[in-house]
């Protein structure tokens, strides 16, 4: 078992190094320093000398790949790509246009990240579930079908629309939560988040509650539930202790494909509900056009997402135990 | 008048004449005949295609630019034409002189007086606050009070009835062609199109969405030449026109990513499946990197880079069109890089199952070359899957332009699209007393192409999966 993770993080390792080096290319060698140094600075008509002050400010006054003017190990490592990049493995992100400490900022800013993330994931896995094994267990008959387009329905309105009505009804007609905003500590904080909370649950249900009813359908059409019906197991037996133990692997690796999606949504629901997570990080420093902050936040993700994947493969072989570790 | 054809409308009409090219194609397979036969023969399938076709043809206007010549500009420049700085599309002209602001500011839908308050000076010289009548809304009213309702009721009624005709007509003609071809009389065929038996072209369901889309375009038509049928926006934009603008934008995003993403995930898929070995490796590699990069950022990325390179080159764009086009090129290129791993993973595992079949190995050896196998045996095999997931990702494509867009990362601000719509009218809920139509017509269109959408792929899922068909 050990060995088999040791093995997948050091398969990680080449992605993550493959992960640096595209975002790397995007950053520099389309852009140069020279560039970047322009459009921090504003405009056109800066002066040569400020930009090299802000490239030697910011540690952008170094070759490329390879420097040729130091000596030893230094002719690798005295690089922008060394410096700025492969760090990134070291988990040191170094410091922010504005003059901040990345890592600092990223640890303070993950616990509301976390806090919306969490709530939202696990709640809204459970309802989805349930929305679905209710549709599939009334199966044939009226209300599949209204379900069925319902969901359809909802799949099909945009995530802003739910953040924005959501917003307007809960918080502005009915001034059941607040709208927007976050505490200092968990004691009051935790009212911030019903909002985003049930919007993000909401939101998700189209989508999801489809995917599950697809899975349970496809279960509930195989032999061994007839078996199970043939011996008498009444409906709620059979669905509950053979459909959906069987059909857990199916939703495992539904559930981690979600997870980089996790990014995405957070990104969103943060900067509308001015929570200072990473989403709302990572979105302001779009908008400064903070590239350093941009790159952490790009390298932090594929390992979030790579993490993932290790995880859901260790969990098949916990719930198939024909899955065997290879 | 100078024809302006931009990057993204020479693509966009490519890709609908391979689509018309494909018709008669793949009308001559028996085994696809009857999977799209199956498709076009639901009810919502059929539905929803002429809804989306509806879209497709409002885009396809959209998508004819050209620079009208600037008038007095001829004479002293010594007989040499100047173009306007403005690009028009054919639907521009349709809707005249709403393309530029037409108001000062807010006007609720079919409103003849402004939204705010302000300082009119009356005929004998005194100032007073009061709502002034609009430039373009209701301008035709003498008394909009009393006018208003009668003036929308009788224009309402004559749409409806010229909507009415062109539909009769468009009908009469089509049962009378059916008529003919099986041998009917005209009123047997209207029986058996009203009444129809089972497993039969939906012809009901085609005329009747006919006519609903008759009837709301004739409607808006009509309407929107005296009133502002959505209202105006904060810059006193028609919300409606912008809305039928934006629609370009989103078929274009939704198709144009489907275009460049298609090449890449079919040819890495199957060849990854078929070949095996090192080449399945730096696939799979390539495509578990660019998988774990979170989409967005990348594309942030790569759009951050795209704006510094465009302000470091401005002179590579004649017009603002031109330039917000690039981006829109762009935006759909780096949105296809970012999402062909999902298909391509597919097709190789698909590509997987078919090496090992019997009728791969009969062809590999009578020696038939690689190339070969995957083209004529392999490719036609997976196709059900490219199709399935390229319905699936349209509606998906449609909505991330909307959140991109929030993010600062979507389309050029200046392009008409749904996602800047709510982006810019965001904050107008929070107003008092509330500006609703802006941000309601933008969800709600995007909320009808994007239904369309679902309910046509899943149409398509129907007829293509063998999964869905068992479980039928």
């Amino acid at each position: 078992m050990w060995a088999y993770i040791c093995r997948r993080i050091l398969y990680a390792v080449p992605i993550l190094i493959g992960v640096n080096l595209l975002t790397f290319m995007l950053f520099f060698l389309v852009n140069s320093p020279d560039d970047m140094a322009r459009a921090q600075l504003g405009g056109k008509y800066v002066k040569d000398e400020a930009i090299e002050a802000w490239k030697a400010n910011h540690g952008y006054d170094k070759p490329l790949f390879f420097n040729s003017g130091a000596d030893g190990l230094d002719k690798l490592t005295q690089t922008i790509f060394f410096q700025k990049s492969l760090r990134l493995f070291l988990f040191d992100f170094g410091i922010s246009d504005d003059g901040r400490s990345i890592s600092r900022d990223i640890k303070d800013r993950m616990w509301p990240s976390l806090a919306i993330a969490l709530p939202t994931f696990v709640v809204g896995l459970m309802v989805n579930i349930t929305v679905a094994i209710l549709i599939v267990m009334f199966r044939g008959a009226v209300f599949e079908l209204i379900a069925v387009i319902g969901l359809v329905m909802l799949m099909s309105i945009s995530g802003l629309f739910y953040i924005i009505v959501g917003q307007y009804v809960i918080s502005v007609l009915c001034h059941l939560a607040p709208i927007s905003g976050f505490g200092t500590g968990p004691a009051d904080s935790w009212r911030f988040l019903i909002l985003p909370v049930i919007i993000g649950v909401i939101s998700g249900i189209g989508s999801g509650a489809r995917w599950y009813r697809t899975i349970f359908l496809e279960e509930i059409h195989k032999d061994y539930v007839r078996t199970a019906r043939a011996k008498g197991l009444s409906e709620i037996r059979v669905f509950f202790r053979h459909v959906l133990k069987n059909a857990m692997l199916p939703i495992l690796t539904g559930v981690v494909v979600v997870i980089p999606l996790l990014f995405l949504g957070i990104l969103i629901m943060e900067s509308f509900f001015g929570i200072p997570g990473l989403g709302s990080y990572t979105i302001e420093a779009i908008e400064s056009q903070d590239f350093a902050i941009v790159r952490a936040m790009v390298f932090l993700g594929s390992v979030l997402y790579i993490a993932g994947l290790i995880l859901t493969d260790i969990s098949y072989t916990r719930f198939d135990p024909r899955v065997r570790l290879s | 008048m100078k024809l302006v054809l931009l990057w993204t409308d020479c693509l966009f009409f490519l890709l609908l004449a391979g689509i018309a090219l494909m018709v008669p194609l793949s009308g001559r397979n028996i085994q696809l005949r009857e999977q799209w036969g199956r498709v076009f023969g639901s009810r919502v399938g059929v539905a929803s295609a002429m809804v989306l076709c509806a879209f497709l043809v409002t885009a396809a206007l959209d998508s004819v630019h050209f620079r009208p010549a600037l008038e007095n500009a001829g004479s002293n420049t010594g007989g040499q034409i100047h173009y306007s700085p403005r690009v028009l599309s054919l639907l521009d002209c349709i809707f005249g002189e709403l393309n530029r602001p037409a108001e000062k500011t807010y006007s609720v839908p079919f409103a003849s007086h402004a939204f705010c308050k302000e300082n009119v000076l009356t005929q004998s010289g005194d100032v007073v606050r009061e709502f002034p009548r609009l430039s373009y809304g209701g301008r035709h009213l003498e008394d909009p009070e009393n006018e208003k309702l009668r003036d929308i009721m009788s224009r309402t009624g004559k749409a409806v009835v010229h909507a009415f005709m062109l539909w009769a007509l468009i009908a009469v003609s089509c049962v009378q062609m059916l008529a003919w071809r099986q041998n009917r009389s005209f009123s047997g065929s209207v029986v058996r199109i009203w009444r129809p038996a089972p497993a039969v072209f939906p012809w009901r369901t085609v005329f009747a969405v006919l006519l609903v889309i008759f009837l709301v375009s004739g409607w808006l038509y009509e309407m929107s030449r005296v009133y502002h049928v959505l209202g105006t926006d904060k810059v006193g934009m028609d919300v409606l026109f912008q809305a039928l603008k934006s629609i370009r934008t989103g078929v274009l995003i939704g198709l144009l990513t489907t275009l460049v993403m298609l090449p890449i995930a079919i040819l890495f898929g199957v060849s990854a499946g078929y070949f095996g070995g090192w080449i399945d490796d730096v696939i799979q590699y390539v495509y578990t990197t660019l998988n774990s990069i979170p989409g967005v950022l990348l594309i942030a990325a790569a759009i951050l880079i795209l704006q510094v390179y465009m302000n470091n080159h401005p002179e590579l764009f004649d017009t603002e069109a031109s330039r917000s086009d690039m981006r829109l090129l762009f935006l759909c290129i780096i949105l296809g890089v970012t999402s062909w791993t999902g298909l391509c993973r597919m097709l190789r595992a698909e590509t997987l199952k078919l090496r090992s079949l019997e009728y791969v190995d009969a062809a590999r050896a009578f020696a038939v070359r690689s190339h070969v196998i995957l083209a004529r045996h392999i490719l036609p095999n997976v196709l059900h899957i490219v199709l399935i997931s390229v319905a699936l990702d349209f509606s998906g494509l449609v909505l991330a332009e909307a959140v991109l867009s929030y993010v600062g990362v979507g389309v050029d601000p200046s392009m008409n699209s749904w996602g800047n719509m709510i982006n810019s009218a965001r904050l107008e809920l929070a107003r008092e007393p509330v500006v609703w139509w802006p941000l309601a017509s933008a969800f709600f269109f995007m909320f009808c192409l994007v239904l369309a959408a679902n309910l046509f792929a899943d149409a398509v899922r129907d007829a293509f999966d063998p999964r869905t068909r068992m479980v039928k």
